[in-house]
């Protein structure tokens, strides 16, 4: 066992870098602090290649069976190093513009991306349970980051109530399953249930509790409705970047450790708790995607846009099969890219102007084709329009959904794809069709006399931000035009995770 | 030469996307550059077009040009593949001909001018797609491609259209159009979806056939029996009234006036004379090659769907004071004949169908194009504020004319041969409704007429004593369109040598027809 240690390398490694980011922190001069987003991502990129090299093609069970190196890990290791690596170049004009402490900003997000990598790999309940208070530990840090900001203020308070609550219900989850079953990891879980069933045909009610309280925890994590109260302040009040993380990152990673609890551990009671989540998907995206209509802060209706794609999500849980989870995988990472898209594109206006009102958005095309044309690309994938990732990623979801019998689930869900695309639209007109705000127009005037149309802000992004922004573009659009080399890393780790099937 | 043949369809695809790609590179403010070099791309996409419309070999049938290549894996199995039949042929070189006289038409558009021309080489990639794939999912894909950009198209350079008592805006306009065609999209989605998982069951309990989208593996499945009766009879209406709405079927027809109306010439062109063909050639190609069963049971409601539009639409029409509310309706109208013809599944109603599709398409297109020169010349579309345009503007109201005339089916123009097979066939198959849809048609005489006399000829009103006739490139983009109307009336053969060809291997498949 311990001569396998060296596997967990880039999780130390990603520590330690961390730490060394925080060092360093304190000998950079204030003006330099940007240093620390290069370090950071450097970092990332070195552990990543580590990674690809070491784990490639393992399959092997590490620290007496707690945590797993295998495919799936390495998979979303990758997406994970990434995403890090996305969110920091992202972020980094708006931590120097709005954010104080940049050096703690970094450091923590990089506490969440070794969190959320060590959530995809836990194969015993107590590790993934870890791994994920380390997540939603960093996650409270970062929302309330904006120290003088009342709204981000309350959006950590709420979100740290919230979150110490549905831990609690969580832990009573998993408490109740150990009673019942008497062990934690998943393979001897999946065996005794199995077990159960050959026996009695069911579950015992003990067990089955245990698993709703999983189930209802966990939702709390991933704001399924009813369990999404927190979301739409909580994204509203943190820092953009921050609410990028969130909803991006987090849901991914929860949905990485949800796939691969129920995958492995809970798959032979499939019958029991199938129902109960294709409804909590059903209701998920359908309330999701009714509100997101009603909102008119740019933000707000993206917590709500993501409600809605939880609610697709859960859909591959409740059709688990090993095409199931091929498809919720691909759909994880379209949908990070996609969201990413947007939020860079949200951040790149807002560090101009400073604000994230739909309506502040109007006149976008025509001062900053790019930023406008990226949102408006990020906005038609996520509704799932070809070209983009979220038609192919949705076609091939909805697909295994029906396969395994759900084609009313399925129905519904294209149905609030339709939903979804309206309020998109909304966002799209505005950027288009509507001419500048009165404010942009004033400040145009102002920094140009004699301009007709009027420019939201002054200025333009910085070519980091763009490069970003360009690069998320061509990922959401490669995913959607050419997935096969995506796909072939997915099917290995979907049969890592289900070797059966 | 091979090689082209294998690939020439894709290519239909492949130039306006990629000259969609290469105009993004432009600088924005250098409009004649863009326009050039627009208008380069559409014409040797019509050159294109032609080339494989006289390459498909009428004699041999099924599908020709065709290639193949695996996209995904299992358990999907989407293939990129891509043939012409008889029925798609026409509709690619119709698609190149309104996509060419609609960029000729576009020269006047000063605002935003590289959006314009990029958003729209996408939308005619689209539509191209759906007309040369062979795999569902491509189809798909292409039919939600060829959507997407009309939202922008109409939102940013459409008009508004203001009825004394209340405002049709142009985003009102785009905002149905865009949602009506996805919800109908939402519709065929399912049933595709559906269609592959009874294809997957049927081979995974023993059944001949591989589950893939691919249009030919699942006709094959569909003849070894995979769809069961009901399952057809439950999921053709999901592609009737899905790909329905997308061809203006009533009651699901009420975003193509107003979505029309909205938007700027060129788009109202390719859309309402190629995009609704779409829907029509979707229920031929998907619902009706797969489910036999299902079409051949559900046929009397499209009927009666396709008559009540006729009849609706033209009474419609009728009642318009606007010049491009009466041509939307007269497409409601024209698109019924289509809906009846197919629903006939005699070989004369349905080739009428393909046909009248083609002609519609290049009769809508003239029709928008020269109300889009009208337009621009007064600033209104009123036919009651018009008067004696023809006094100024000679040419092109009799380019209008023609139109007209080809409309109400004057011997001689393309309307007339598809207008008088369709007739046949629904005769032949449904006398007293066909008896109605002969008024509708009479009806669409009164208001052309109409309109002509009280807009175009008559006293010259003063105030349109200033006027000249259109510029040249609009005039040649309109009489090339006339010139196609008069050609397919008079002799027709090319033509439907090639839609015979496809409507024989379609009705092949109903074993009862």
């Amino acid at each position: 066992m311990t001569e396998n240690l060296h596997l967990l390398l880039p999780e130390f490694l990603l520590a330690s870098l961390a730490i060394t980011v925080l060092a360093i922190d304190l000998f950079l001069p204030e003006e330099r602090k940007n240093l620390l987003a290069w370090v950071s991502v450097a970092g990332l990129a070195g552990l990543l290649a580590l990674a690809l090299v070491l784990l490639w093609d393992k399959d092997i069970l590490l620290y007496g069976g707690l945590v797993k190196a295998d495919a799936y890990s390495l998979l979303f290791k990758t997406i994970f190093f990434v995403l890090g690596g996305v969110v920091i170049l992202g972020s980094a004009d708006y931590v120097k513009k709005y954010l104080r402490s940049p050096g703690e900003f970094y450091a923590i997000v990089l506490f969440a991306v070794l969190a959320m990598s060590v959530m995809a790999s836990a194969v015993e309940l107590l590790t993934a349970y870890i791994a994920l208070e380390l997540m939603s530990f960093s996650f409270y840090t970062l929302v309330a980051y904006g120290r003088n900001n009342p709204k981000s203020n309350e959006a950590g308070v709420k979100y740290i109530l919230i979150g110490a609550f549905s831990s609690a219900i969580l832990l009573y989850g998993i408490s109740l399953l150990y009673g019942a079953v008497g062990v934690t990891r998943y393979a001897e879980i999946e065996t005794a249930i199995a077990a159960a069933m050959v026996d009695t045909g069911s579950v015992t009610p003990t067990l089955w509790i245990g698993l709703a309280l999983i189930l209802v925890g966990l939702g709390f994590k991933i704001a399924a409705v009813p369990f999404h109260m927190w979301a739409p302040d909580t994204y509203e009040g943190a820092p953009l970047p921050v609410t990028a993380f969130l909803s991006a990152g987090s849901k991914v990673a929860a949905f990485a450790l949800i796939l691969r609890l129920f995958g492995q551990a809970f798959l032979p009671s499939i019958e029991q708790w199938q129902i109960l989540v294709a409804v909590l998907a059903a209701i998920t995206m359908t309330v999701g995607n009714v509100v997101a209509i009603a909102q008119h802060n740019f933000k707000r209706l993206l917590a709500y846009s993501s409600i809605g794609h939880v609610g697709f999500m859960l859909l591959g849980i409740a059709a688990l099969s090993s095409f199931g989870a091929e498809a919720l995988m691909l759909y994880m990472v379209g949908y990070a890219i996609t969201t990413m898209a947007v939020f860079v594109g949200l951040i790149a206006f807002f560090n101009m102007t400073g604000r994230e009102e739909i309506s502040d958005l109007g006149g976008l095309a025509d001062s900053h084709p790019f930023i406008a044309a990226s949102i408006a690309i990020g906005l038609f994938s996520l509704s799932g329009l070809p070209f983009f990732a979220g038609f192919t990623i949705k076609f091939y979801l909805f697909t295994a959904v029906a396969t395994e019998g759900l084609l009313w689930l399925a129905g519904l869900a294209m149905f609030n794809s339709l939903i979804s695309l309206y309020y998109y639209l909304t966002v799209v007109r505005q950027m288009y069709i509507e001419p500048a705000p009165v404010w942009a127009q004033e400040s145009a005037l102002a920094h140009n006399p004699g301009s007709e149309q009027g420019n939201p802000g002054n200025g333009s992004p910085s070519i980091l931000i763009t490069g970003v922004l360009g690069v998320l573009v061509l990922g959401v659009i490669f995913v959607g035009v050419y997935p096969f080399p995506l796909l072939q890393a997915i099917k290995a780790a979907s049969s890592a995770l289900l070797p059966a099937g | 030469m091979d090689d082209f043949k294998s690939i020439a369809p894709f290519l239909t695809i492949l130039l306006p996307a990629g000259a969609g790609i290469l105009l993004v590179f432009f600088p924005r403010s250098q409009t004649t550059p863009i326009k050039v070099f627009a208008t380069l791309a559409a014409a040797l996409t019509l050159a294109l077009t032609i080339v494989i419309f006289s390459l498909y070999d009428y004699k041999e049938g099924g599908y020709q040009l065709t290639n193949s290549y695996r996209w995904l894996e299992e358990p999907l199995n989407i293939n990129f593949s891509f043939g012409i039949d008889g029925i798609s042929a026409p509709m690619v070189l119709l698609t190149g001909i309104v996509m060419f006289a609609g960029v000729l038409m576009s020269w006047n558009v000063e605002r935003r001018t590289k959006d314009f021309f990029v958003l729209f080489m996408f939308m005619v990639a689209g539509v191209f797609g759906v007309f040369v794939v062979r795999d569902l999912f491509f189809l798909f894909f292409f039919y939600e491609l060829a959507v997407l950009p009309m939202f922008p198209l109409i939102g940013v350079w459409g008009s508004s259209t203001d009825f004394g008592t209340f405002l049709r805006t142009k985003e009102y306009g785009a905002m149905k159009l865009t949602l009506y065609l996805v919800a109908g999209s939402v519709l065929v989605w399912i049933a595709i979806i559906a269609l592959y998982v009874a294809a997957s069951d049927f081979v995974a309990g023993g059944g001949v056939g591989e589950a893939t989208f691919s249009l030919e593996a699942l006709g094959v499945l569909s003849d070894n029996g995979a769809f069961s009766e009901n399952f057809q009879r439950l999921f053709f209406p999901f592609f009737m009234v899905g790909f329905g709405i997308l061809a203006g079927m009533w009651p699901f027809h009420t975003w193509s006036p107003d979505g029309h109306v909205a938007a700027p010439t060129a788009v109202s062109m390719v859309h309402a004379g190629v995009l609704m063909k779409l829907g029509a050639y979707g229920i031929i190609r998907v619902g009706m090659t797969l489910l036999p069963q299902g079409a051949e049971d559900w046929m009397p409601v499209l009927i009666a769907l396709g008559t009540v539009n006729i009849l609706y639409g033209a009474v419609s029409a009728m009642s318009q004071r606007d010049l491009k509310y009466v041509i939307g309706y007269s497409s409601i109208s024209h698109m019924g004949l289509v809906l009846i013809g197919i629903a006939t599944l005699h070989p004369l109603g349905v080739g009428g169908a393909v046909l009248q599709m083609f002609s519609h398409g290049i009769m809508t297109a003239l029709f928008f194009a020269t109300v889009g020169i009208i337009y621009e010349k007064t600033h209104t579309r009123d036919i009651t504020v018009l008067g004696g345009l023809a006094k100024r503007m000679g040419i092109t109201v009799s380019f209008f004319a023609v139109a007209g005339m080809a409309s109400l089916g004057l011997p001689g123009l393309s309307g007339f041969v598809a207008e008088i097979l369709i007739f046949i066939g629904v005769f032949k198959e449904y006398l007293p409704l066909g008896v109605l849809a002969v008024v509708g048609a009479a009806i669409t005489a009164v208001y052309i007429l109409r309109l002509l006399a009280r807009a175009f000829f008559g006293p010259l009103d003063p105030k349109w004593e200033h006027l000249s006739d259109g510029r040249p490139i609009e005039l040649g983009a309109a009489s090339m369109l006339v010139f196609v109307l008069v050609f397919v009336g008079i002799w027709p053969l090319p033509l439907m040598n090639v839609i015979n060809a496809g409507v024989s291997d379609l009705l092949a498949r109903f074993p009862g027809a």
